[in-house]
Formats: structure tokens, C-alpha cells, sequence
């Protein structure tokens, strides 16, 4: 299905051209993730008027307004909020929030954890640089320990947020992470997010060589995509490794796919319930 | 005849106006909204959420009427403030919803279970940036069905967030009240476009429209939504020129229509010697004041709003010059925030003073007396 839509076609069908030039920097690896996430939604052949991308606020939340669907870009870190009103109003709807590791992780964390215990039916893409982009390179929940960012001048000593571990233990039923290299990876395992019913989360690793990889001499934007596809282990290799082996590398791909009641067919029952119990009265 | 409560029968007000979606968070002494929404909408096909913070609450709200369902929210104190940010995009993005704020004592978390009218100016100016707002303040318990009716008509009409200030005196006051069968006055519903989608600019206001119409997500008009400046067709622009109008339309579109929103009730006003501005749950204390002026040798009129804001400055204007009033006194629960509205209002024309409190109580009718004897002899 993949092939059989030309890339100018689809670019063409699935986002507003004359908005183009986007405002991301030579390099930057979310052009690649927002065209993955139109791969899949082309591939899982959805009527784009049903189609709902949310986003927050951050170089990753531009994506929306590229986007041709109905598009939402609301305010910082509250995208999976608004969403999760669109759905629960309109359940009908496939809602996708594309959204950063500061938006997601910092000052939304809140609401990623909650959609995740609800398992409302989002499927959450977040767009992962490292890195505060747009208010130029400040350090987030998901930049490395020790890495160098304009509010981390001497290091970051935070620990980071392990995204996927983090979904799974708030309780999303779908879970996976790609890189802005393993693009082809990535459009099967955001096909399959958007297949489950529930809270669905996929991580993209982007490339941010502006900030985040200029501070950390990171090299070009070829380099640190050589990087990733050097780094990334897939999660059954992972799993016959030894953490030792594992060391400076990271994990990639499905990590978790478990469905269970979505948060809005939850509902749907209550509603069908009392209904019943009205009629039989 | 039933016996409700304010915050009961704000939902009742809404359910009747067509809200189908409630988001919000507990709160003392808004509880009992949230409390009865999640009771009521599910009987009427409608969905109830307990969002995980106020911030989720206001988001999820809005995102409800993007879908196209009448929404609303409800909040206090500490509350509201966490919703500002949220109710500034709403007014910003054009997106009708209802917040019920049930104002208790502050600063910060202050005394939850006790009255307050200070959220006024709160309420005015508490988003960043210049917006236009709309805000009702119901003084009984049919009242709050009411206004409540009302803020999803003016949400609805002029496409913007729609607060409710009630205060805790009214919010939790049991009071028998009949609710009609079906509401006696029209209920408005956005409208919704008949072009052809590619035709659609979703932010053009059309000739003889006060607001752009609104499809809701999902039925075929694929348009963008953003809370940053945007042009006709709704996306983001620099440009100072449509900053500048765009910006100059939302504030147009609510002072153009001030008459319309405007809502006060005017008591006695006629041969007053002192004219007592006042709202909400207040206005019981001063229409008891009012009731035994009398007996205390003078004569006392009242102008109650209803809507605060915009506030109805030509009414209050009006009221005074055409009775000659010399002496305006605003009661409210508050160190004077309305009171520097009504100075404002009438530097020409009378001289304003300021009865309130906070420190959680109400105000009694005695102390109005007292202060109406103060300015006749003082004044």
C-alpha cells in the first residue's frame, strides 16, 4: 500500500502545499516524522474529514497547520487535552496528537499520563528533538544527562524520561518508538497505533541540528542520522541482550501492544445502560 | 416546585440551552456543577469527564465545542485561575463555551466555603492580551437557570467563552423553585456553513454575520484552528495589519453589541437619595436594605446587573443623570473593584462610594443602612 501512492501524491493530497516553505531548520528530522504520520493515515485509507491532528505548541506542533485535515494548535503542553474532548464529544473521529518531548513530557505530562490510565482513543506521536526548538535550545525532560543546552550550560543533571516505559506503566495499550532514519519502520508501527481502539503513544527520535546538536557536537544532520541507525537496537534483539551490551545504545520498535475497553465505548455503555433501564421503567 | 441549589440549577439551565459535553475538576464550592452534570448528561445522551487538573478542564471544554457540542466547565478561586490561559484561546480562537466560576474568599486558596465577589475584575482581565468578555451574574437559584440559558445563547452568538460569576451565596442556596417545562426564551445554535469546503475561510466574518460560522471537526470543512494570529482563513500571519484586525474584531464584536448582552434590573430609582449599585448573591442583602429603607427615613433605589461585563455603563449612566442621583453606593463582596468601574462610569455625574468585604462574610442589611445614613450625612 505504502508504493502505491507516489510521494508528490501524497504530499499533494495529504498537506496544504501553499503553506509550504514550513518554518523547520535545514536538517531538522520533523519533516520526515510528519510525513511518516501521512503515510499511515494514507495507508489506513481514513476519510481525511474524520481525520483530527491536535497539537500543542513547539516546533513539533507546527506539523498541524501543514496538515490536511481538521487541524487544532492549541495552547503549550494541553494538546492531548483538547483532544481528548474532540473524542469523548465525537468518538467517531480519529484524533492524533502530535506533540514534543516538552510539550508531552514537561508541561503536559499530566495529561499524557492521564489519556494513558483513561486509554481514550488517541494515538499520541511525539516528535522527539531533545531539546527546547523553538524558544532556541533550552534543555527538557528528554534531553540526555550531562548533554549541553543554553539553560544547562554546565551539563544537565536531570534524569530523563523513558517515554515508552513511562505509557506503559500509566497504561496505553500501544506503545513503540522509530527514528527519523527507521522512517519506514515507523509509518507500520503509527499504522498499527492508529489500529488500537485505545490510547495508543509512538515516540519518533528527530534530529534537531540547530540546537541540540550543535551545543553537543553532534555533527551534520547525515551524522547524527548514522548515529541513530548505528544506536537504535529493535526490542526482540534487545531483549536477548545484556544490559552491558546495551550500553549507549537505545531500544526501538513495538514495545507494548495489549487492547483493552477504550474510554469513549466505556462511556457509550453508561449512556446505552441507563437508556435501558429508562425504557424498562 | 422543586428545591435546588444554584449550582443544581445551572445545570438544569444548561441541559435546557443544549450542553451535551461538560469537562471539569472538583472544586469547593462549584462540586455540586460538575457533581450534577455527570448525574444529568449521560440520561440525556450527553458526556460527562472529570478532567486530571483545571488546565484539562477548560482544554477538554473547548475541544467538546470544536467537536460541535455545547460545553461548559465549572471552577472557584485557585480554579479559575488555572483556566485563564485556556479561556484567553477560546476568545482568541472564536470557540462558544460556558464557565460557571462559583467565587469563594481569596487570595489563593483563602476560605473555599465562604462568599466572595472578587473575581470580578479576574474575570475581565484575568487572560493576557486584550479580549473581549462576557460575564453574568445570576442572583437566585431560577436566576442561575436563567443565566445560565443566556451564556450559551451569547456563546453560541458571538462565538467566545461565556463565564457565569456566580458567588457562593447563590451557588449553594436552596431555594424552591418552578422550572419551566421547556425554556421560554429561543435557544441560539451556532451556524454552521453551506459552501462547497473548498469555498470555506473559516475566520471570514460573512455580510450581516457578527461572527465567522463554525463547522465542528469532522464534518467536512477541513479548516485550521490556532490561538496565534491568524488571517481569514485561519492560519498564523506576522502581519501587523491583520493582527490589528483581527484583534480589533473581537473587542468590535462585543462593544457593538453591549445593548444586546447588557441585563440589569433598575428598583426605585425614582426621587432616591442614594442609588446602591450592586450583583449577585449581594443583591438579596441590598433588596432587603432596600425593603426597610423606609423606615429609616430615606429612600433608596437599586441597579442590579446581571451582565457584568460588558459591563452596562449606558444604563447606569442613564439611571443616574435621569433621576438626578447624586450618591452611588456599590455593595459587593470585594475591596472595590466594581466600584472603580462605576467611578469611571460616572465621574461627571455623582459621586461613587464602596461598602464590602473580605473577610468571607456576606454583607447584612444593616450595614447598608448604616452607610446610606453615613453618605446623606457626610456627603
Amino acid at each position: 500500500m505504502a508504493d502505491s501512492v507516489m510521494a508528490s501524491d501524497l504530499v499533494k493530497k495529504s498537506f496544504r502545499v501553499n503553506k509550504f516553505p514550513h518554518i523547520w531548520c535545514p536538517g531538522c528530522g520533523h519533516g520526515i516524522l510528519m510525513r511518516a504520520v501521512a503515510q499511515a493515515i494514507e495507508n489506513k485509507g481514513f476519510d481525511p474529514d474524520k481525520v483530527c491532528i491536535v497539537s500543542g505548541i513547539g516546533c513539533s506542533s507546527r506539523a498541524a497547520g501543514y496538515m490536511n485535515f481538521n487541524t487544532l494548535h492549541t495552547t503549550h503542553g494541553r494538546a492531548i487535552a483538547f483532544a481528548t474532548g474532540i473524542k469523548l464529544a465525537r468518538p467517531e473521529l480519529h484524533v492524533i496528537v502530535i506533540t514534543g518531548d516538552g510539550d508531552a513530557a514537561a508541561i503536559g505530562g499530566n495529561h499524557f499520563i492521564h489519556a494513558a490510565r483513561r486509554n481514550i482513543g488517541i494515538t499520541t506521536i511525539v516528535f522527539n528533538n531533545s531539546i527546547y526548538g523553538m524558544t532556541g535550545g533550552q534543555y527538557s525532560p528528554l534531553t540526555p544527562m550531562y548533554d549541553l543546552a543554553t539553560t544547562s550550560p554546565y551539563g544537565n543533571i536531570e534524569q530523563t524520561f523513558d517515554l515508552p516505559r513511562l505509557a506503559d506503566a500509566a497504561g496505553a495499550t500501544y506503545v513503540a518508538r522509530f527514528t527519523s532514519y527507521h522512517v519506514r519502520e515507523g509509518i507500520k508501527l503509527i499504522e498499527k497505533a492508529l489500529d488500537n481502539k485505545g490510547f495508543s503513544m509512538v515516540e519518533g527520535i528527530s534530529q534537531c541540528p540547530t540546537y541540540y546538536g550543535r551545543k553537543n557536537k553532534k555533527g551534520t544532520t547525515v551524522q547524527i542520522m548514522q548515529w541513530m541507525r548505528d544506536s537504535a537496537v529493535d526490542i526482540k534483539k534487545a531483549r536477548e541482550m545484556t544490559s552491558e551490551e546495551l550500553s549507549g545504545k537505545f531500544v526501538i520498535g513495538e514495545f507494548k501492544n495489549r487492547p483493552a475497553l477504550e474510554y469513549c465505548h466505556g462511556y457509550q455503555k453508561i449512556i446505552d445502560r441507563i437508556k435501558d433501564e429508562k425504557r424498562k421503567r | 416546585m422543586r428545591l435546588m441549589m444554584g449550582n443544581e440549577a445551572c445545570v438544569e439551565g444548561a441541559i435546557a440551552a443544549g450542553m451535551r459535553f461538560f469537562a471539569g475538576y472538583p472544586i469547593t464550592p462549584s462540586t455540586e456543577v460538575a457533581e450534577k452534570a455527570s448525574e444529568r448528561l449521560p440520561e440525556v445522551g450527553g458526556k460527562f469527564i472529570q478532567m486530571e487538573d483545571e488546565i484539562a478542564g477548560m482544554a477538554a471544554c473547548i475541544g467538546g465545542s470544536i467537536a460541535g457540542q455545547k460545553s461548559m466547565t465549572a471552577t472557584s478561586g485557585p480554579g479559575f485561575s488555572l483556566k485563564m490561559e485556556n479561556i484567553g484561546y477560546a476568545a482568541m480562537a472564536e470557540i462558544p463555551c460556558v464557565i460557571i466560576n462559583v467565587m469563594r474568599s481569596g487570595p489563593s486558596t483563602g476560605l473555599p466555603t465562604s462568599p466572595s465577589q472578587a473575581d470580578v475584575m479576574q474575570a475581565r482581565w484575568g487572560t493576557h492580551g486584550d479580549h473581549p468578555t462576557i460575564a453574568l451574574a445570576p442572583s437566585s437559584v431560577r436566576e442561575a437557570y436563567d443565566v445560565t440559558i443566556r451564556a450559551f445563547n451569547l456563546a453560541e452568538k458571538y462565538r467566545m467563552p461565556v463565564m457565569v460569576l456566580m458567588d457562593e451565596i447563590i451557588g449553594h442556596l436552596r431555594e424552591g423553585v418552578d422550572l419551566p417545562e421547556k425554556p421560554e426564551v429561543e435557544i441560539l445554535d451556532r451556524k454552521n456553513p453551506d459552501c462547497d469546503p473548498a469555498d470555506f475561510r473559516a475566520y471570514e466574518v460573512p455580510e450581516g454575520d457578527i461572527v465567522p460560522l463554525m463547522p465542528g471537526f469532522g464534518d467536512g470543512y477541513r479548516y485550521n484552528i490556532t490561538g496565534l494570529i491568524h488571517d481569514d482563513t485561519g492560519f498564523p500571519t506576522n502581519s501587523n495589519i491583520v493582527a490589528g484586525k483581527l484583534c480589533e474584531r473581537l473587542m468590535k464584536k462585543i462593544e457593538d453589541n453591549a445593548d444586546d448582552i447588557a441585563q440589569y434590573e433598575i428598583t426605585d430609582a425614582e426621587n432616591c437619595d442614594v442609588l446602591v449599585l450592586t450583583y449577585g448573591g449581594t443583591a438579596r442583602t441590598v433588596t432587603a436594605a432596600r425593603k426597610a429603607a423606609p423606615d429609616s427615613g430615606f429612600r433608596m433605589g437599586m441597579f442590579r446587573c446581571v451582565t457584568i461585563w460588558p459591563f452596562p455603563e449606558e444604563a447606569l449612566r442613564a439611571c443616574v443623570r435621569d433621576n438626578n442621583i447624586k450618591h452611588v453606593i456599590v455593595a459587593e463582596l470585594n475591596y472595590g473593584q466594581i466600584a472603580l468601574e462605576a467611578e469611571r462610569i460616572l465621574k461627571n455625574d455623582a459621586k461613587v462610594w464602596h461598602i464590602g468585604k473580605i473577610d468571607g462574610d456576606i454583607l447584612y442589611p444593616n450595614e447598608i443602612l448604616n452607610k446610606i445614613s453615613e453618605v446623606i450625612k457626610h456627603g
